[in-house]
């Protein structure tokens, strides 16, 4: 049965695929040749993949690194490096098929032993989140040349979802095994299979993509090259696309406010897509353990207090999407049936009565990553005193910032988290218990303590199939909703901006990080 | 009495002088009545964002991109730009006042230990080690004043140094020597009131130069978090000055009158208080 399901998922998600290669191809055939200007924002600090995994690093990289699967915007898998795979029926062995004759981009072949290289040596020991995951994996071996066979200790839901080139990138085992990895970390000679080389990097300036002339698609890629730009102000960025010096302008790149003055010049395209794997989620932490936030009803009545859409409209330019609880509604196994906090301050106010709160001075600190987020803490200040919560507001740098939540200094502060498309990679690491410990500002910082809800999310990884993980899910954030460990506030949403005639810029889940393989442009 | 007379006579025959004083009054009313005007925290989000000036009654400024009146944190600003402006300057001139006292009263080693220390200060850009401060004490307003007061003392210091050294070896002083009068007595009682004009002068530079701090500290979100500033507005609006023109340009306005102003008046105190010298540069 489950068997059955996981082939016929397997199928679908494959003519998915060539539906949605073909699909516009058939429309129009790709033209060959080009380059494409892209803003790359900061500067990554290396193109090493497998060991460092910054955010300007993985949207680089993706190109010149792949992994065994991509996934498509409905996070379904659709196949890269592998072509097929298989489940067996209680989802503890999963088999995956080697696609023949790919090269690395030094000309040796990538085989099975790549494969095991990567997750069973490299990835374990450089990639902290990743090693957590592959606890679930008893063993992992090579059939022949071309099959991968992964046995897991009991099933694990998401694992067909780790295979995103930012997480799980193949390394290849003919240079890297035997080296000391954080050494060569720093080496600028990244070796992939992906569709593009790299040629150069000018620090400060530019980093130089050219295509991979032996890829292992037909016919891709179809651009001669790629230029990352690194541009430090986010207005001279803006600028730079105005007058056409960049095509391309990745989620994030610019200030809010300039999006839809951008996004109404001529020739000029705008997508939300490409973030449904990451699904970005913004919340204010609230330190459960002591003072009036340790009190339910102060914390509910904080998000009764909080005017989302008024954040999502003004302070975000109708970007993102009001958030409904721990879970992105694009993320899997998400539920819209739990409690709900619309903008009520009346409500806001009952509920303080009720909990007796005096007028106690609770800090909020900002997330200190510029404008938007400064003008959404002040929002966010006079919404809460607009019911009577005093707030004083702190300023802090980044680096404040995340000493004050390693420490557990703080009553209320911002964040926002990705959620890898599954709650097993996303979002049960910010609530169960045995994730509150000092020295990290992205586990259980709230500090929040519910024994039903650790039952569950440790339930919810290895239940199978996905039909049980999806109850308990339900269950676990219908408790959560209720408890507001911390309080939820937008799906956010960075929209890529670009000209029209870059042709298939954004196809997958995780857009342009990964590579612009498919891309074309009609000039 | 007669002497008061006088002083204003001078004063005021500089005109330049008596509009700044007029618009520094107007300044300091505004303040004061602040919370009359404005009764509201200058916090609040009361309208719609982006209302531009003169559109909507009541909302004579306009609104900024979160929906707050501009007219609001005009006001509002000006009490936290003349309370910074003036502490900051009183904690300069105690820093300054007393080092440069003792260094010309006293002079040989303290002199030269002194003034080593003032230069130290000195070499240091401003702005510069004001940020570091700031940074360093985390933003409030008293970390901002603290660290206006810590950059602007040296010149007050030399100043006083300066005419310390030159009062200390007239008669007079040398008189109270000969009497027995205490050297704090000597320095509090017959130095110190005759240098007290130069040092007005600088005072009123001192407060505008610190205002000018202050909006830039807070410009670049160094300022206290919690109050409503002129630099502040400016920094926020910045980003959308061309969509919204006038978020920045009123407290623009605002800085650049009280500043000119403040200036203005140091020019026709230094007037009334060396009016020799004043008529020679006529």
């Amino acid at each position: 049965m489950a068997f059955n399901r996981s082939l016929k998922a397997a199928a679908f998600a494959s003519v998915a695929t060539l539906a949605f290669v073909a699909g516009p191809a058939l429309a129009e055939e790709p033209k060959q040749g080009g380059t494409a200007n892209v803003v790359i924002q900061p500067e990554p600090p290396s193109l090493n993949l497998g060991m460092v995994q910054n955010a300007p690093t993985q949207m680089v990289a993706g190109n010149i690194f792949e992994s065994l699967l991509k996934y498509d915007t409905n996070l379904d898998p659709v196949p890269n490096l592998a072509t097929e795979w298989e489940v067996n029926e209680d989802g503890t062995v999963y088999t995956f098929h080697l696609k023949e004759g790919v090269k690395w981009h030094d000309g040796e072949d990538f085989t099975a032993e790549d494969v095991i290289f990567s997750m069973d040596e490299m990835l374990r020991e450089t990639n902290p989140r990743l090693r957590v995951n592959l606890d679930h994996v008893e063993k992992m071996e090579a059939l022949d040349d071309y099959t991968v066979r992964f046995t897991l200790k009991q099933p694990f839901g998401p694992f067909l979802g780790l295979f995103e080139v930012g997480t799980v990138p193949m390394w290849p085992a003919h240079i890297y095994q035997g080296t000391n990895y954080q050494e060569t970390a720093d080496d600028n000679d990244p070796i992939g299979t992906g569709p593009f080389k790299f040629e150069e990097w000018d620090r400060g300036s530019y980093i130089h993509l050219v295509a991979n002339e032996d890829y292992h698609v037909e016919g891709q890629p179809y651009l001669d090259e790629i230029y990352w730009h690194v541009i430090p102000d986010a207005a001279s960025r803006a600028v730079a696309y105005e007058n056409g010096e960049v095509d391309v302008l990745p989620g994030g790149s610019i200030e809010n406010f300039d999006v839809p003055r951008l996004a109404e010049m001529d020739n000029t395209c705008m997508t939300t897509k490409g973030w449904e794997y990451f699904a970005p989620l913004a919340w204010m932490w609230l330190n459960n353990r002591e003072g009036p936030l340790a009190d339910k009803r102060v914390r509910q009545a904080i998000m009764y207090a909080i005017d989302n859409e008024f954040a999502q409209e003004v302070v975000w330019n109708n970007q993102g999407r009001v958030a409904t609880g721990p879970v992105n509604s694009v993320t899997r196994f998400y539920t819209d049936d739990v409690t709900d906090y619309s903008y009520n301050p009346d409500k806001a106010e009952e509920l303080l009565d009720e909990a007796g709160y005096d007028g106690e001075e609770i800090s909020l600190l900002p997330l200190p990553y510029g404008e938007t987020w400064q003008r959404w803490a002040e929002a966010v200040q006079q919404n809460l005193e607009e019911v009577g919560i005093n707030v004083d507001m702190e300023a802090t740098d980044v680096g404040g910032w995340n000493q004050r939540l390693n420490e557990w200094d703080f009553d209320m502060a911002f964040t926002y988290l990705y959620q890898y498309g599954d709650p097993a990679l996303g979002v049960t690491r910010n609530y169960i218990s045995s994730n509150i410990e000092k020295g990290s500002p992205w586990n259980n910082v709230a500090g929040y303590e519910n024994e039903r809800v650790d039952e569950l999310a440790e339930q919810g990884a290895v239940a199978f199939p996905d039909e049980k993980r999806a109850e308990i899910y339900k269950e676990m954030q219908q408790i959560l909703v209720e408890d507001v460990p911390v309080a939820w506030l937008l799906e956010l949403e960075f929209p890529t901006i670009y000209r029209c005639d870059v042709k298939n810029l954004v196809t997958t889940a995780i857009g342009v990080n990964d590579g612009f393989g498919d891309a074309w442009l009609d000039r | 009495m007669q002497k008061n007379l006088e002083f204003w006579k001078r004063f005021c025959r500089n005109k330049g002088a008596v509009v700044g004083l007029l618009i520094i009054v107007a300044v300091i009313l505004m303040a004061i009545f602040a919370p009359l005007l404005y009764p509201d925290s200058p916090w609040k989000l009361v309208q719609r964002p982006f209302i531009p000036p003169m559109e909507l009654d009541g909302y004579w400024f306009g609104t900024d991109t979160l929906g707050r009146d501009i007219g609001a944190g005009l006001v509002h600003g000006a009490r936290v730009s003349l309370l910074v402006g003036l502490t900051s300057t009183v904690v300069a001139l105690l820093i300054g006042v007393t080092l440069g006292a003792f260094a010309g009263y006293y002079g040989g080693l303290v002199d030269d230990g002194v003034m080593r220390f003032t230069e130290l200060f000195q070499t240091v850009p401003n702005f510069a080690l004001a940020i570091v401060l700031v940074a360093i004490m985390q933003p409030s307003v008293e970390s901002v004043i603290l660290a206006i007061g810590i950059v602007s003392w040296p010149p007050v210091a030399r100043l006083v140094r300066g005419e310390f050294l030159s009062l200390r070896s007239r008669e007079f002083v040398q008189a109270s020597m000969v009497l027995g009068q205490s050297n704090a007595r000597i320095i509090l009682t017959q130095i110190l009131p005759n240098t007290l004009s130069p040092v007005i002068v600088m005072t009123s530079l001192m407060v505008a130069t610190a205002i000018l701090l202050e909006s830039a500290l807070s410009f670049l979100g160094l300022g206290d978090p919690d109050v409503m500033s002129w630099g502040y507005m400016i920094g926020a609006a910045r980003t959308v000055l061309r969509q919204a023109w006038w978020m920045s340009f009123f407290p623009g306005v605002m800085i650049l009158l009280t500043v000119l102003a403040l200036n203005l008046v140091g020019e026709g105190l230094n007037d009334a208080m060396n009016p020799r010298l004043a008529r020679k540069s006529r």
